[in-house]
């Protein structure tokens, strides 16, 4: 039996885990890293666009800050947010971008005097100031009042995880490639550790530590159509709904991208929109100013996605062999913008398409793009249930984007959780009374069930074939818990999902090698994701109400008074046919925006009896305030600042805004 | 858009040097599959469709399926490439593919690069140095946009090995850093925030394993998939770094 011990175990190497690596590291715990892959191949490197910051240097961002970031987010997420988290969000963003330009990140700059850009349809000329010269540029994107997205070309992703990595390797943290953690050990609502097989050799080892942390990204390939990488099958939200205790909260919240290119799925950043691009459908006209006059094109993705799908609907798509789609038309930016800013854009569409963006229109459809669900944790970014799990960025329900999540705010999520995280894993671990005291007993019972359900797949006798079973999750979640829900698919939903639970207690693996074995793998993983799909699917059919990404045609309102509550989805008993649900309230008395209009998409949500208590109250607040500077009338109305590290309660300099 | 192809769909043969490392009863052995070429094929696509349908053992990699992680790197036809954006539809039916030469075979196409790139990094110290202690609070140092995007365009390497998988230097001697590290090093240089100067990377590249042992080949920047100007930069360090070595500054 072979037994790992650490002071963190980190599972994931993307932005989240190393950033959460190198906070533990650099307060002198040991950290070790697992990695299904090298931890610069992880899906962070997929990111194009950007990441959202209230830096406030081009022109078009002049007078954002925390509380316009703050708004924006909040509204994206269609009011489901935790708002004292979204306040440590945007509070510590700027930060996390100027903590990165000092670790090299090559950050798109600010370059003074005239330039072009195309802003609804129509090209104008914006002149960036003299004392911005150099500075951190933004871009725009969409959900957002100002520009606000910083980015490095369009391989922002790339550059950031390269960046950390670097500064990962240079903290020599241990990375362990090809390992997986099936597991995670705990006992008595303490979390232990996880039990991790070698993807090359099949050996199981026990990794114990004192804190776990889980960074292992989204779960993008529940569905058929998704932007996601073959490797994001949500298996950190699984190893943590295995054991019962943790809690996964939102996991019907399930984002559709606008611009997926059509039929593959690979995406196309929002940059394109953000920069200028329009969507236009079968007859070339452009349609969404038709729909969304206020923001058009830039309404958050939830909105464009529907109106896109509700457009092909009405039978206004483009039609081609492989079914229908519409056209996301960029050659009006020009072709220096596009071999400059959109480069991996062009690359894309030459690879996979076979045409150039700079003169033909994108073909491209909604596709799956990001899990706004996850494993819940508080704002220290701890599971509630299981002491000394933590979790962070895409895996994690920290909860800041609610049930829509802006474009831009996930890998600043990444690199700002990492940061909050970080700390609050190495005060944990700081603390005598947490260190670690596991039974080896304890360990060999879960190193000792996981061989057996392996074992069992190898030489159980069953004859279901997991490719089979996988492909038919899918499509069940693509066509029946995708963009427009209804009660009877989601119901039908739910139920099919049970019968491929059922046939996958009987799964047989053709190819016996107990190393490196493809087949083996998805076989154990479905097992797991087949549990996820039923937490969306039975989450979604049971929220009836619209909030965001769900989007419940029978119920088209959002419904506050009913439904302003995150649904917290538990697997206690492994017989079960279903996961149990339960609901955590959000306070209104506690919020600083109470709900109302978004901004953009549907008017007619039903009101919270206490929202406009609330707001009265908020407006009181703010008489009484009169004359005093933002800071404190945010301080009145929701007090964050104790929540967050100290080293991160700093006020943020700007041009305009000196750090006083 | 696209024309989708009209003609009748082609039977594909593609040839997989097979190997199991871990498998002390597995030859090095070329086994063939064959298969209906689909509209929109890729390497991604196919080889995905081979291992469900016909071969549950066939081992390759790939994560993000988008040409942007580098996972996928394998000769083609005697080339290293990215299988996952290699279009079917330009190519012969009749596909040879094998693992990337240089790096540690896992099995079948897939090597371990991420062990290889990791020894090089810590080998080349391949991060900014001088990174600690930034005051987080106060706005970001400025810095020549120009300079960013020069920088930007070393650092959009992807590690994915072709470059070193094309290399003489690097089949002949296996301590050869390869383009991929000598990039790395050219961008760290050009970054004015790093605080090493040309001693520094002298010591870290100055010798065979480094910018010298060099054969000038080109066959990295042939295969760069991201078209990365490897020989210009290769030259330019060359050159300083002789400079260095013979005493200048
Ligand atoms: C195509 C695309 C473009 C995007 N563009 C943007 C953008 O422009 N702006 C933006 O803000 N967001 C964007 N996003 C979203 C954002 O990139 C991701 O949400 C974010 O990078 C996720 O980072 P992460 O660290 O949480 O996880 P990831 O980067 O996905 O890393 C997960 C890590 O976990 C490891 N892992 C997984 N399972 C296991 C296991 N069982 N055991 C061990 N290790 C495991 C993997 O190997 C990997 O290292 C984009 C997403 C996609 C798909």
């Amino acid at each position: 039996m072979k037994i790992l011990y650490t002071d963190v175990l980190v599972v994931g190497g993307g932005l989240a885990g190393l950033r959460m690596a190198i906070a533990a590291r650099r307060r002198g715990h040991e950290a070790v890293i697992l990695s299904l892959v090298p931890p610069k191949r992880s899906h962070s490197a997929a990111a194009q666009g950007g990441m959202q910051a209230s830096l406030a240097n081009v022109i078009q961002g002049q007078g954002d800050n925390e509380d316009v970031h703050f708004e924006d987010t909040v509204r994206g997420s269609d009011w489901g947010a935790d708002q004292a988290v979204v306040r440590m969000f945007v509070h510590t963003a700027p930060k996390a971008v100027r903590e990165l330009a000092a670790w090299g990140v090559p950050w798109s700059r600010v370059r003074r005097g005239d330039r072009e850009v195309v802003i609804n349809g129509e090209r104008v000329t914006v002149t960036e100031r003299d004392g911005a010269h150099g500075l951190v540029a933004q871009r725009q994107f969409g959900g957002t009042k100002k520009w606000r997205t910083c980015y490095v070309s369009d391989g922002t992703g790339h550059a950031m995880l390269y960046t950390v990595s670097d500064q990962a390797i240079a903290a020599d943290i241990p990375v362990h490639e090809r390992m997986e953690a099936i597991a995670l050990i705990h006992d008595a609502g303490r979390c232990h550790g996880a039990v991790v097989r070698n993807l090359v050799t099949g050996e199981l080892t026990a990794y114990v530590a004192k804190a776990t942390a889980i960074a292992t990204g989204g779960a993008g390939r529940l569905y058929r159509v998704t932007t996601n990488a073959v490797i994001c099958e949500g298996m950190g939200q699984a190893i943590a709904l295995d054991t019962g205790v943790a809690a996964l909260g939102n996991m019907e919240a399930v984002q559709f991208h606008p611009t997926g290119i059509f039929p593959a799925g690979i995406l196309v950043t929002e940059g394109c929109r953000g920069d200028g691009g329009l969507l236009l459908d079968g007859d070339g006209h452009r349609f969404m100013p038709d729909y969304e006059p206020e923001k058009r094109e830039l309404a958050s993705r939830d909105v464009v996605s529907r109106r896109m799908e509700q457009h092909i609907a009405a039978g206004r798509g483009a039609h081609s062999r492989f079914g229908e789609h519409l056209w996301l038309d960029i050659t009006l930016l020009g072709r220096a913008h596009i071999e400059h800013n959109l480069r991996e854009v062009q690359e894309i569409c030459r690879n996979f398409l076979g045409i150039d963006p700079v003169r033909e229109p994108i073909p491209v459809r909604p596709a799956q793009h990001y899990t706004m669900g996850g494993i819940r944790t508080d704002h220290t970014g701890e599971c509630p249930t299981l002491k000394g799990l933590f979790a962070a960025g895409e895996v994690a329900c920290w909860d800041m984007h609610g049930f829509n999540r802006l474009g831009g705010n996930s890998v600043a999520e990444t690199v700002v959780a990492g940061m909050i995280v970080g700390e609050a894993i190495a005060d944990f671990c700081d603390r005598t009374a947490n260190d670690a005291v596991v039974s080896t007993g304890l360990a060999r019972d879960f190193l000792g069930r996981e061989q057996a359900r392996l074992d069992d797949l190898l030489k159980g006798g069953g004859r279901e074939n997991a490719n089979t079973l996988k492909a038919a999750m899918q499509n069940v979640m693509t066509d029946k818990v995708g963009i427009f829900r209804h009660g009877e698919a989601l119901a039908a939903a739910v139920e099919e999902l049970q019968q491929l639970v059922e046939r996958s207690r009987h799964l047989g693996v053709a190819y016996k090698a107990p190393g490196a074995n493809p087949e083996l793998v998805v076989a154990y993983r479905l097992q797991l994701m087949l549990r996820l799909a039923l937490c969306t699917a039975a989450g979604a059919l049971a929220r009836t109400e619209s909030r965001g990404a769900h989007y419940r045609d029978d119920y088209p309102r959002r419904d506050d008074g009913e439904w302003l509550k995150r649904t917290l989805a538990r697997w206690p008993d492994p017989t079960a046919a279903l996961p149990t649900l339960d609901y955590e309230a959000l306070d209104i008395g506690a919020m600083e925006l109470p709900p109302g209009w978004r901004g953009y998409g549907a008017r007619d949500h039903m009101e919270h009896p206490a929202a406009e208590g609330r707001r009265a109250r908020i407006e009181q607040v703010k008489r009484d305030l009169a004359g005093a500077d933002r800071f404190a009338v945010q301080e009145a109305l929701m007090p964050f600042r104790h929540l967050l590290p100290e080293r991160y309660r700093g006020p943020n300099e700007r041009l305009d805004e000196g750090t006083a | 858009m696209t024309a989708p192809n009209a003609r009748r769909p082609r039977q594909l043969r593609i040839e997989v040097l097979r190997h199991n490392p871990a498998d002390a009863a597995s030859v090095p052995r070329l086994q063939g599959y064959e298969l209906t070429e689909a509209p929109g094929m890729t390497l991604f696509i196919a080889l995905n469709e081979i291992r469900e349908t016909q071969d549950p053992s066939l081992q390759f990699d790939f994560v993000c399926r988008a040409g942007i992680c580098g996972s996928c790197g394998m000769l083609i036809n005697g080339r290293p490439g990215l299988a996952c954006r290699t279009l079917i539809q330009d190519m012969d039916p009749h596909i040879r593919l094998a693992p990337l030469p240089v790096f540690e075979l896992i099995g079948d196409l897939s090597v371990d690069t991420g062990k290889w790139m990791r020894a090089v990094g810590e080998r080349l110290e391949a991060w900014l140095h001088g990174a600690a202690g930034a005051d987080v609070d106060r706005m970001e140092a400025p810095m020549d946009p120009d300079l960013a995007d020069a920088i930007y365009e070393l650092d959009r390497c992807i590690e994915c090995g072709c470059c070193v998988a094309a290399c003489g230097s690097a089949q002949m001697r296996e301590d050869f850093v390869g383009a991929v590290g000598l990039n790395r090093i050219a961008r760290f240089r050009l970054d004015p925030r790093d605080g090493r100067d040309d001693g520094d990377f002298y010591e870290l590249i100055g010798d065979d394993q480094g910018v010298f042992g060099c054969m000038t080949l080109l066959g990295c920047q042939d295969v760069c998939p991201k078209d990365l100007p490897l020989q210009t930069q290769i030259a330019f360090l060359r050159r300083h770094m002789a400079r260095r070595g013979f005493g200048g500054g």
